[in-house]
């Protein structure tokens, strides 16, 4: 298709969540999904080559336009509000959530040793975790899990670009102890 | 959202513990256990002389801290096989280093790029919350809740019955469609959030799923006047930060 990579420049621009390559091939009837990648890789290409204030980021399973990290402090006077930021327990709780899932309240809890019905809470108002379903045992307790907008903030293509947690191996140390 | 100030104040009884680990300089898989004990209840006396909020949970430890020492001090019995008896201290060490390990995941997650802090992406900038926020609102009950679903089911009297597929719904599953779709609508009557086509079943269990959203207050329902629809929205940003006391 002609003019394909200016279409999809424009469209990404105007997407409000990152676009997946799925929504594209639905907009672009047409078009092989070959091509669609290609012009994405393209365009992510330029805009990094570009070296500007805005970069074309793959997260989410999707593509988004994103500003440049040293442009953050005058966007944040614009926008005249303060950075994002997430407290100790919420991060510390969205860990668990995001190494754990599908994760009960319980299983934070044991980990953190402290109550966490109001950080979790917090994390599902920022749409960050979610309720995935609930267990299949007496009580039938809320599973939870992290969203897409979770990959969306912390800047990962999906769950597998979290970084490795410093290895199960010391927890297995520890057993070898008991 | 707000700053909060932290002093020397930890996210919980492990915390502490790690900090008093880290402090002595001590192998944590071989834990002095009364040195240890003696230093956390001495925090915990110190936390309470400062009029802290002190959770339940740091008396559990300390409890746990204690059992352990006596145990430590009963001699150690060879079982026939000539295995040792389980160290008292092991399933606390495992928790402890469960800890913090996700403790770790979590400051490297506070490194990583962060949206709305590091970056930005475009976004309506229609401020949808002032909006509900401006006009004074009043919440809705759960007893008006019931009176307004008795009236919808009631409205079903003369439609005609519909046979619908029984299908796999369940409560959990009506949770998140219903916060899918006050995300983007931002707010909805409660007509609305019943949907069409009304199926009594499918009714049940919205109104089920709206009230569990509403105990863990992850929506509310508010009317911007008497008699007006009622309407169901995602509860307004709340500091993330104060958990632990509650």
């Amino acid at each position: 298709m002609k003019d394909l990579k200016i279409i999809i420049e424009s469209l990404v621009y105007i997407s409000e969540t990152p676009l997946s390559v799925n929504k594209l091939k639905e907009l672009l009837v047409d078009v092989p999904e070959k091509d669609i990648r290609e012009a994405l890789a393209g365009l992510a290409d330029e805009y990094a080559r570009r070296d500007g204030g805005i970069f074309l980021a793959e997260v989410a399973g999707g593509y988004q336009f994103r500003t440049a990290e040293l442009s953050a402090p005058w966007i944040l006077k614009l926008r005249g509000g303060k950075p994002a930021t997430l407290s100790q327990a919420a991060m510390e709780t969205l860990a668990v959530v995001a190494y754990r899932q599908p994760v009960l309240k319980l299983d934070i809890e044991q980990v953190r040793g402290v109550d966490v019905s109001a950080t979790l809470r917090g994390l599902l108002e920022k749409n960050l975790v979610r309720i995935v379903g609930r267990k299949d045992v007496p009580g039938k307790p809320i599973l939870y899990g992290t969203t897409k907008k979770f990959l969306e903030a912390f800047n990962l293509r999906d769950l597998s670009e979290l970084p490795t947690l410093r290895e199960i191996k010391e927890l297995e140390e520890a057993e070898s102890l008991e | 959202m707000d700053y909060r100030i932290k002093l020397e104040i930890f996210e919980g009884p492990l915390d502490l513990l790690l900090y008093l680990i880290r402090k002595n300089e001590i192998d944590i898989y071989d834990i002095p256990i009364s040195l240890i004990t003696e230093q956390y209840i001495s925090y915990i006396d110190a936390m309470k002389s400062l009029n802290l909020d002190l959770a339940g949970e740091y008396l559990v430890l300390a409890a746990t801290l204690l059992h352990i020492k006596s145990r430590m001090l009963l001699p150690v019995h060879e079982t026939e096989g000539g295995e040792e008896e389980d160290d008292p201290r092991a399933e606390l060490v495992r928790q402890l280093l469960e800890y913090r390990t996700f403790k770790e995941a979590a400051l490297e997650m506070e490194r990583m790029k962060l949206l709305d802090r590091d970056f930005f992406t475009r976004k309506d900038t229609g401020d949808d919350r002032a909006d509900a926020g401006e006009r004074p609102v009043r919440e809705i009950g759960v007893f008006e809740l019931v009176e307004a679903f008795q009236r919808v089911i009631a409205g079903m009297g003369d439609m005609h019955i519909m046979e619908m597929e029984r299908n796999d719904m369940s409560v959990s599953q009506r949770i998140s469609e219903m916060l899918d779709l006050l995300r983007e609508k931002k707010t909805l009557t409660f007509e609305e959030l019943l949907g069409m086509p009304r199926e009594r079943r499918q009714l049940v269990y919205t109104f089920l799923a709206l009230l569990e959203l509403m105990k863990m207050r992850v929506v509310r329902a508010f009317q911007r006047a008497p008699y007006e629809a009622i309407r169901v929205c995602v509860a307004a940003e709340v500091d993330v930060g104060g958990d632990a006391q509650e």
